[in-house]
């Protein structure tokens, strides 16, 4: 039914609530106000107020990575934009569905090099889904379907929607789609049949098969058909970066991550499986190294993904299936139950024999009887108080690998945190989406004191909309990535690594309102936890742990080398 | 290899700079790229002339699929195909090279379409190779200007790309 004359900030408004959009995560200017002022008289969503926009794109990404839905973000114009757009490059290469709404000058200043104009569209196209200016008030109710449409369907990702400031002024009939079609883009969704007979016979032949999973299987809401088929088959499993909770990770088949700070036992078999099932990953240069390497082992590969570009990228694939990851394994699933062969037994069992066996090198073992705080500890710790159900997001630097290597994680979606664009700066505002959409769990945030300070004044969000958020910061001094190359690589010249004038962090928690820690005893830790998730659970709890600089993350492949070439510990 | 791909996409505005974008982005050749809208003036028609490998030329043509304005692709190269690309050359016509130009122009089935004292303007349809052997042909100090299309390409017979 369509109504007359509303103008364009009404409509807005009306097509986040028709979407059932939940929270908006913004910051206002000069090129939203109209906007703003539409979102002050309904009380259908919520909007949170960051304070960075790019604080407001991550916090969306994150309510998107938590929950599955489409993360919503609204910023103004010019520095408005380009503050978001670190959020939105970061979104974009973990494929996670957002519309970003920015403010943009009137049309009739567009080129005039007004006060703050950004060619916005210009600027984010490297880094969208897809973008759209919207020049007419007439296209914005279609241009924001299309953008729900667009982000969440396919291989989700970040799309920009641009509204000049008249555009939201000026009125029309109002009428929300309720269906979109677009001739220029259909997402496949059901794999090739004869693929996927391929596969299955491929995968029954395997004497040495591998299942390795990545992202995909979490955005596809595939975990389920990835415990299913591997319990089925007995194979062993792995999980990417991105992909942890795609499989639990206490489980026997399940060897740990892969990659460049993977476990030997998930390197070893990736780069030795005579079959590989790849599902929603797309063999990174982190997660397989060198390419070359990788392929002086013959194997055969079954690669799945929605996104047939991410197919024979850096790998040449055997058996390609694009279409969505949950329905191409309930038909793999399907006709592995339907037909009577099985696996080969005695060759999975002499497999799984050569399995245990690097498993028995225990490449995460490290010294516990320290004087000073392990940072390994501190994550096993978290583990244990929280019974491993708490939401964990991170930073990104060697916390973000100890975090994935001493967290196991048993669900999909509960690992929040930024694989492809790696950047610092995202912890604290991930939590903060998180804990939004899910106000009664347990939210961690594993940062850094590097890391931690690039998004620091969302404590002050944090106060605002008590959000009972524990900040683990593992405080080693260095920017401590950084720290282990130097030593590894550069001749231990730590070229400004060394993080000089930090603040008192728990003094600076106190500063805004929270509950603020020095941790610097192993025998502290528990401790300090308990009372963070236990007396303090409904406060923001920051908590600084002191940790020994010195750790390294291992097992280590080094850049460009493959994955059987790992520095142990 | 050199790779001749067609695409149809959206004739939205910023639609170019899309596909532009997206070669840069990635490292991708462009040796020419030419854009007009079709006979339907929601649909713009793309010709972009390429060199890779065949990993390379497999992966542009997955990314041009992938950009949400493009309606679809197709690596002509594949098929039996024809391309021409127009050209104007601004040629000395001075003295000996009077008829000289004239001459030339006729041999490769060019035609003079404007005219001076000092200059012609010759207008050259064909493939880029022929194109490439007029101006080789020319001595260096005849050319004054020259302007090229690039390469616009249609399936052979019966081959149609259409939405």
């Amino acid at each position: 039914m369509a109504d007359t004359e509303t103008t364009g900030a009404e409509i807005v408004v009306r097509c986040l609530q028709a979407e059932g959009v939940e929270y908006v995560f913004g910051y206002p200017g000069g090129a939203v106000l109209n906007i703003y002022d539409e979102i002050y008289k309904q009380k259908r969503f919520k909007h949170v107020l960051v304070r960075h926009e790019q604080a407001a794109v991550h916090a969306a990404d994150a309510y998107a990575r938590s929950t599955g839905r489409v993360g919503v973000a609204l910023v103004t114009s010019g520095p408005g934009a380009t503050n978001a757009v670190t959020g939105i490059a970061t979104a974009y290469m973990d494929s996670i569905p957002l519309v970003v709404l920015t403010g943009q000058v009137p049309t009739a200043a567009i080129g005039m090099d007004a006060f703050q104009e950004v060619d916005t569209v210009g600027i984010s196209r490297p880094c969208v889904k897809h973008n759209f200016l919207v020049k007419d008030v007439r296209e914005l109710a279609t241009t924001i379907k299309k953008a729900f449409y667009i982000a969440a369907t396919g291989r989700p990702g970040p799309v920009v929607v641009d509204i000049p400031k008249d555009v939201t002024q000026h009125t029309c009939a109002f009428e929300y789609p309720a269906d979109i079609r677009m001739r220029s883009y259909n997402p496949t969704f059901k794999g090739h049949a004869g693929q996927i007979k391929r596969a299955v016979q491929m995968l029954l032949e395997a004497k040495r098969p591998m299942i390795y999973t990545g992202g995909g299987v979490i955005l596809g809401d595939a975990a389920e058909q990835v415990i299913e088929l591997t319990r089925l088959l007995g194979y062993p499993v792995t999980n990417t970066l991105m992909g942890l909770g795609g499989y639990p990770a206490p489980d026997p088949l399940f060897l740990g991550m892969l990659g460049m700070h993977g476990t030997f036992e998930a390197n070893m078999a990736m780069q030795h499986c005579d079959v590989l099932l790849a599902v929603g990953a797309r063999f990174d240069d982190r997660v397989i190294g060198n390419p070359k390497h990788f392929a002086k082992e013959a194997r055969r590969i079954v690669h799945i993904d929605v996104d047939p570009s991410s197919i024979s990228k850096r790998v040449k694939v055997d058996v390609p299936i694009v279409g969505d990851v949950a329905h191409v394994l309930d038909e793999i699933i399907r006709q592995l139950k339907a037909g009577s062969e099985r696996p080969d037994q005695a060759a999975l069992k002499a497999w799984w024999a050569q399995i245990e066996l690097w498993r028995s090198q225990d490449c995460l073992k490290y010294d516990r009887s320290s004087e000073v705080i392990k940072p390994q500890y501190v994550i096993e710790k978290l583990y244990e108080v929280t019974g491993g159900e708490a939401y964990v997001t991170s930073d990104v630097g060697q916390h973000q690998m100890w975090a994935a290597q001493y967290y196991p994680f048993s669900k999909p979606r509960r690992w929040i945190n930024s694989g492809g664009l790696g950047t610092m700066g995202v912890g604290l505002p991930y939590a903060m989406g998180v804990q939004l959409a899910f106000p009664d769990a347990m939210v961690a945030c594993v940062t850094g004191e590097g890391s931690i300070q690039m998004n620091i004044q969302e404590l002050s969000t944090c106060q605002q909309e008590n959000l009972p958020i524990k900040i683990i910061l593992l405080n080693n001094r260095y920017l401590g990535m950084v720290r282990q190359w130097q030593e590894f690589f550069y001749e231990e010249r730590y070229a400004e690594s060394y993080v000089d004038a930090l603040p008192d962090f728990a003094k600076l928690a106190e500063a805004y309102g929270h509950v603020g820690m020095t941790i610097e005893k192993p025998q502290d830790v528990e401790p300090a936890l308990r009372d963070a998730f236990g007396k303090y659970r409904d406060r923001l709890v920051f908590l600084n742990f002191v940790t020994d600089p010195r750790e390294n993350v291992y097992p280590m492949i080094p850049a460009g080398k493959g994955l059987s070439e790992m520095i142990l510990v | 290899m050199r790779h001749i791909i067609s695409l149809l996409m959206e004739n939205e505005s910023g639609a170019l700079s899309r596909v532009a974008g997206l070669f840069s982005a990635r490292g991708y050749n462009i040796e020419s790229l030419t854009v007009a809208p079709t006979e339907d003036p929601t649909l713009s028609r793309m010709t972009i002339v390429t060199r890779g490998s065949d990993d390379v030329i497999e992966q542009i043509t997955k990314q041009l699929n992938k950009l949400v304005d493009v309606v679809k692709v197709q690596d002509l190269t594949d098929g039996g195909h024809i391309e021409r690309e127009l050209m104007l050359v601004k040629v000395r016509a001075t003295g000996e090279y009077r008829e000289e130009m004239k001459r030339m122009s006729d041999i490769f089935r060019g035609r003079i379409i404007d005219v001076t004292d000092k200059t012609y303007t010759i207008e050259l349809t064909g493939t880029v190779s022929k194109l490439n052997a007029f101006l080789g042909a020319l001595e260096p100090d005849a050319i004054l200007e020259a302007v090229r299309t690039g390469a616009s390409g249609i399936g052979r017979g019966e081959r149609v790309m259409k939405v």
